[in-house]
Parts: structure tokens; sequence; C-alpha cells
């Protein structure tokens, strides 16, 4: 039948299972108060302990993380890489899909079958600081000589809630412009558009070299992250930073999306894209130019396809793009154990150190010094590297990427099928946000 | 089937004739119907203690998350008393019109999933009860949908019904139909292609039980009804459905209820599009209690849909009683 899930049953079982679980959190919680024991644990020296790596007994560490597609292998490598240099340490890593892992982690966290340490995105940091799932890394940052100079600004505070780092980051990635280059050259665009008139005038030529739509417009992801971007290029902030209000619905909103209508208007896209079709038809060559992450890269190679990279151009006044970032954390599960703790250090730090051998998975390495090595100068994704401070990200509010699920994305939608002018869309959504980042605000601070 | 049946008359048959002598004021009887206190309970020990443990134990606990803001990470899980409930007949709260948005969306896929999940699967249990060369293969085949789970079906179908580079609007337009019907992001259509994906999937599973049903009606009933002349039609009138009658009840009130919880299909295939149209109620609750953190508020909405659908289970029961009289 459909899903067999009684209402009740559904949920009542799962919180059954969780009911001697939460027990055990809530007096797991009552030790840790607030996840300060993870500092006071590591607060004896630990630059002292760093540089001799991990000397105690072998340990098993709990490793977690989304990556499921192109950029899995090379991380499963870098972990190899790891054991052969810290025989030590045994690393177990469960793979989970991003779609699942935030529901997932945190409960098997609960349950003390968690990871240890692990990855996650950027925006998730302060929802998961905030539900005392992971602990502060401040200390592992200033022993691994994370430096704010070597980070840009805005990836850096991003990691930061309430005062104390949640954070290591290991990547950028943003969303960019894939291009058929075939078509393009057929066409006789000589190179990537950089501003909207530029963009008009590719599409206009590869309408008339024979693709009657060359650019799809999604109603759902990256649909949203193409709205934010051009959001930030028109001059905006989807919410405050303080995260009492949604502010998407301003005249930039406005005018990034009826920017995106009107691709559909004029004729360069279809109406009534369904999710992931724009992506699949750019792999069938039906579509010449697609907004999409950069973490696309490998798929695309794989589907043997002519295509290249460039940043997402300035449809607005000035450059920006939508980015997130692939953060190390520490849970609270592994700072019960001070061996644990350690491991997970030396662990995260040498990996971190890493993040060149990373930049083939398609990621921009978040270090400015690995950044601008060899190792990152000859890939696919340097043209997007290079724009690294033209990159936004999501303010650190607990909740937030829920409240944008439920009200940006779905007014994105809606105007992009057509079944409501971007106006009005965005304006509902925006004052129905603000009033669950109230509950948020009031939740999250009880 | 017809060979159990037949066992459990002739049982009941055997109880019934016993019975006098069971209530009759012996010492010997009544030592072991008291030891038989115990046996009972212990055959049903089994299912009860799952039942308790994995149904009644968890509901009651929901009704407690219910009555709280509750996040299971967050230490204090406050009191809120029926604040969850009153939430959801407020129109100006945060739950309100998304929570009856979605009991609409439900409410009109139950309305056009369980007719045609009732009606199909039922001439499909007829042809296949009928003798005909290679029978078999075809009742498998019908069967066949209903063995992939709802990832694959979901996947599946959202490709072929892709408005602009799905199979199902290239053969349409191969065939000079319109070419650009927009399967999963527009309603109606979107609620086609939802009803439809269900009625191809699960159609197997209220054939078969269809398929017992028929096989357990006698053959002389329908011998009789030839003898009185009756023809085809009044034969499955007067005959047939009457004998279907408990397996109808039966198989009315589960497809009423899965239907109900219909969730992957548009999860997967419309991801609630457009907009939140399709977005069904179990969907919505899944959202709201296990993306969102908001348990206490899934809880009263889980509540609230479990009494309209005890409120509805308990009406086809009456329905049907009522006619059985």
């Amino acid at each position: 039948m459909t899903e067999n899930t009684t209402p009740t049953g559904g949920f009542s079982r799962r919180r059954f299972l969780e009911l001697g679980a939460g027990t055990a959190a809530v007096a797991g919680l009552a030790a840790c108060g607030g996840g300060k024991s993870a500092d006071d644990a590591a607060g004896a020296d630990p630059t002292g302990e760093f540089s001799a790596g991990y000397d105690g007994p072998e340990i098993e560490l709990s490793y977690w993380n989304g990556f499921t597609g192109g950029d899995g292998p090379f991380m499963k490598q870098m972990v190899a890489d790891f054991m052969k240099d810290n025989p030590k340490i045994k690393v177990k890593s469960n793979t989970v899909e991003w779609a699942q892992y935030y529901q997932r982690m945190p409960a098997a966290v609960t349950a003390g079958k968690g990871p240890d340490v692990g990855v996650m995105h950027l925006d998730q940091l302060a929802t998961n600081a905030a539900r005392k799932v992971i602990v502060p890394v401040d200390d592992l940052a200033e022993a691994i000589g994370l430096a704010q100079d070597d980070f840009t600004e805005d990836v850096w505070t991003a990691g930061i809630y309430q005062d104390a780092r949640y954070g290591i980051p290991l990547d950028v990635h943003s969303l960019g412009m894939y291009y058929n280059t075939e078509s393009f050259e057929k066409a006789g665009v000589s190179e990537a558009p950089a501003d909207a008139a530029a963009l008009t005038d590719a599409l206009d030529k590869l309408k008339s070299a024979g693709n009657a739509n060359p650019f799809w417009m999604p109603s759902r992801w990256p649909a949203h992250l193409m709205f934010l971007s051009v959001l930030w290029q028109n001059g905006g902030e989807p919410y405050a930073t303080d995260g009492a209000t949604a502010t998407f619905d301003s005249d930039a909103g406005v005018s990034a999306l009826t920017w995106m209508v009107e691709v559909i208007n004029k004729g360069y896209s279809p109406k009534n894209v369904a999710q992931d079709s724009q992506y699949v038809a750019f792999k069938n060559k039906q579509v010449d130019v697609t907004w999409d992450g950069i973490w696309q890269i490998n798929d695309l190679k794989a589907a043997d396809m002519p295509f290249a990279l460039a940043p997402v151009p300035v449809v607005g006044e000035s450059s920006a793009v939508w980015a997130n970032s692939h953060n190390f954390y520490i849970t609270r599960q592994a700072s019960q154990d001070e061996n644990k703790l350690q491991a997970a250090k030396v662990f995260i730090d040498a990996l971190s150190k890493k993040s060149g051998d990373w930049a083939q998975a398609g990621m921009v390495p978040a270090r400015k010094s690995v950044r601008e090595s060899a190792a990152v100068k000859d890939t696919t994704q340097a043209p997007i590297a290079a724009q690294i401070d033209d990159m936004r990200f999501l303010p650190p509010v607990p909740g937030l990427g829920d409240v944008q699920a439920q009200t940006l994305e779905i007014a994105v939608a809606d105007a992009i099928l057509g079944k409501s002018q971007p106006a009005d869309a965005l304006k509902s959504a925006a004052s129905k946000a603000t009033q669950l980042m109230g509950e948020n605000l009031k939740k999250y601070e009880a | 089937m017809a060979s159990s049946d037949t066992a459990a008359s002739t049982t009941a048959g055997t109880a019934s004739s016993e019975r006098p002598e069971v209530s009759r004021p012996s010492s010997v009887s009544r030592g072991r119907r008291e030891g038989g206190g115990a046996a009972p309970w212990l055959f049903m020990a089994p299912y009860l203690v799952l039942f308790l443990g994995f149904v009644i134990a968890p509901a009651i606990y929901g009704l407690y998350i219910s009555l709280r803001a509750y996040d299971y990470l967050l230490p204090n899980k406050p009191f809120v008393g029926l604040d969850n409930y009153q939430k959801l007949f407020d129109s100006e709260s945060t739950t309100y019109s998304d929570f009856w948005n979605s009991m609409q969306a439900t409410g009109i896929f139950t309305l056009f999933s369980v007719p045609l999940l009732l009606t199909i699967p039922l001439l499909v249990a007829l042809l296949m009860n009928s003798k005909f060369k290679g029978r078999n293969l075809f009742r498998a085949l019908y069967f066949a949908p209903y063995v992939l789970g709802v990832a694959v079906v979901a996947v599946l179908w959202r490709f072929l019904l892709d408005s602009n580079i799905g199979l199902i609007n290239q053969y349409l337009g191969g065939l000079g139909l319109p070419d650009g019907i927009p399967w999963l992001t527009s309603v109606p259509e979107a609620w086609v292609a939802l009803v439809g994906v269900t009625v191809w999937w699960t159609l197997g599973f209220n054939a078969v039980i269809y398929l017992a049903g028929l096989q357990d009606i006698p053959g002389e009933l329908y011998e009789a009804a030839k003898v009185d002349g009756a023809n085809k039609w009044q034969s499955f009138r007067n005959v047939t459905l009457p004998g279907l009658r408990p397996v109808l009840a039966f198989v009315t009130m589960i497809t009423i209820i899965a239907s109900a919880n219909m969730f992957g299909q548009s999860y997967l295939m419309t991801k609630g599009a457009p907009g939140i149209e399709t977005r069904t109620a179990i969907y919505y609750i899944a959202d709201t209690g296990l993306r969102n953190s908001q348990m206490g508020d899934a809880a009263a909405m889980s509540y609230v849909l479990t009494v309209i659908l005890i409120v509805l289970s308990v009406g086809v029961f009456w329905l049907f009683r009522e006619r059985k009289d």
C-alpha cells in the first residue's frame, strides 16, 4: 500500500526507542553543562599534544559524512591515508546521504551510537550547536594554527555561534555556471558570459543556433540558491543576522525572482521544469547553460561531455554567489572520552591540512594557503576558487535551514511555476518565515 | 482458502456442541476453566507484548509529547497544555494553514484513489478468477508492481512523467497529443499522476484479496442463480457482491487508511509541488516533527489525523454492518 506508518505509530515508535536513550542523554547533558566540558578536557596544553600526535591506547573513531557522490572516493582515500600514518587510530566511516544525515546524526549521538567526529554543512552548525549535539572546537582551531586571515571573513564568522567556534572548515563550495562548450562554439559565443547583458546575448545566439530553450529555470533545487545569489548581487540580505526577521521580500529579492521568471517568459526556458530535469537535460545536451553546485564536476566528467565551469554571471549590481562549506565537528559523544577527543582532533588536523587532495573532489579548499597552491590552480573549479571573496553564506541562526525550506523555497517554486507573482509569493513567505524564526529564537534560547 | 474455511467451521461446530457440557457445574470443568485462566494470556503474550510495547505505550507517550514544546535534544521540554492543538485551529498560527492544506491534500488523494482502488482490482480479480490460458502469468503480472518499494516506483515514474524530458509526454507528442503536460508541477495534473501511479502500484494487493474472496463463494450459489434464470449481471449483483461483503469491508478499510497515510509518492515524485499543494498530512507531520524538530506540534497533528481516521473507520464499519442485517 502507501506508506504503512500509522500517524502516531511512526513517531511514537521512534520516541519509544529514544525513551531510554533520552534519559541517558539528559544525564549526559547535565554533566556536559552546555558543551563546556569539552573545552576543559582538552584545555590542558593542547598545542603540545598535537605536535606529538596521538599516543594513547589503540582507539576506534566513528566518522560520519555525507559524501555519497563523486566526492566519496576521494574522502575514502584520505581516510585510508590517515590510518596508514596513524596506526593506533582506527577510523570507522559511515556515509549517509545528506538528505537524511541531519535527522539521523543527532538521534544517533543521543543514543551514544553516533559519530565521534564528522563533517557537516556550515549552515547546520548553529542548529546542532544549539541542540548540543556538537561541542566547541576553539582550542583545536588555535592548536592547528587556523587563523582568521587564512579564511574569508564570511566563512570564518559563519562557524561561530554564541562566541564559540563549532566547525573547522574543510572546503567551500558554491553555485557555478556550467555550459556546453561545443554548443557555445557552434553558436559563436567565445567566452562565458559574465553579466546579464552578455548572458542574454549568449542565450540569443544559442537560440538562433537551434536550441529553442538553452537555459532551463528549475522550480526546485537549486532554484532557491540561484535566487539567493541574485538577491545578494542586488545588495540584499535574506535574513537579519540576529535571526529575528526574514528580509528576502525586499526589492533586491523581488527583482531577483522577477529576473528568474523573465528567463521563462522570454522563452529561454520551458515552463514547469520539475526537480532535477534541468540537470539531466544538461547531461543530455538538451540544455546549454545551467547553474548548479560545483560538486557536480566529477559527475559531469564521468558523463564524458564537453563542459566548462564559470562563475555565476553578475545579473544584479555586483558579484556575489551562494556558497556553503563542509566543516569538521566533534560531538558531545566524543567529548566524554579524553583519548577519543584527542584522536578526533588529530584526525581533523591531518585532514584539514590535506584539503589540497580534497580539491580533486570538485571542492574549493577553505584555506587560502591551500587554495593558492598548484593542486587547485589546474582544476575545473579554479575560476570559482578565484571568486572566493564574493561567496555568501547563510547567517549562523539555529533552525534557519528548515525555515527556509518551508518558506523561501516554496515562494521561489510558486513564482517560477507561475502560481503567483514574485512580490506576493515572497511577501507572504517572508512574513511566515519571520514568525517561525521568532518561535525558533524562543525555543533555542529557553 | 476454501478448505481452511471448512476446517474453521467444523471447529466452530464442535465448540458449540460442547458448550452445554462446559457450562455444567462440575468441579472438574471448573478446575479446567480456572487453569485455563492463564493459558489464553500466555498464548496471546507474544503479540500482546509487541502491541503494548510498540503501539499502546508509544501512543500514550505521543500524547505526552503533544502537550509540550518538544525537541528531544533540548534539555527543557516545556509543558504548553493544549497549545499545540489550539494552534491547529487558530488561523493566525504558523501551523494552521499548512496543516489544513496538507489535510486537504490527503483528502483529495483519498477521495480519488479509494474508489479506483476498490473497483479496478475487483475487475482484475473477476478476470483472473475466470479460466483461461496463462492465467497464473497474468496473476503474477498484476501483482508484480506491488513488490517494488515506494522509492523505486516513485523514481521510475518521476522520470517517465517529467514534463520536459519524460517518456510519457514524448509518446503523447508522437501521437499528436499535447506533449507539455506538467504531470509533476501543476494541479490537477499532479493528482492524476499520483493517483494513477498509486493505483498501478497497489492494485495487485487488493486484487489478491478479492480473488481469495471470490474463490470462497460456493459454486452452488451460481448454479442456483442460473437455474433461477439470472443473467451475468444479476448473479454478480446478487451472488458475488453479497458473498464478497466481508472482504469488501476489509478492503475498503485498509485502502482508506493506506491512502490517508500517503507520503512516499508525493515526497519523492512532486516534493509537494506545486508549492505545497500535494504535500500530504503524513508528509507535513514528518517534516514538522523530524526535520524541523517540532515534535509537540507533530504529535498533536498526528492525534488529530488519528481521530479523524478512527471516525472514518467507524463509519465504514457501520455502513457495511447496516446493509448486512
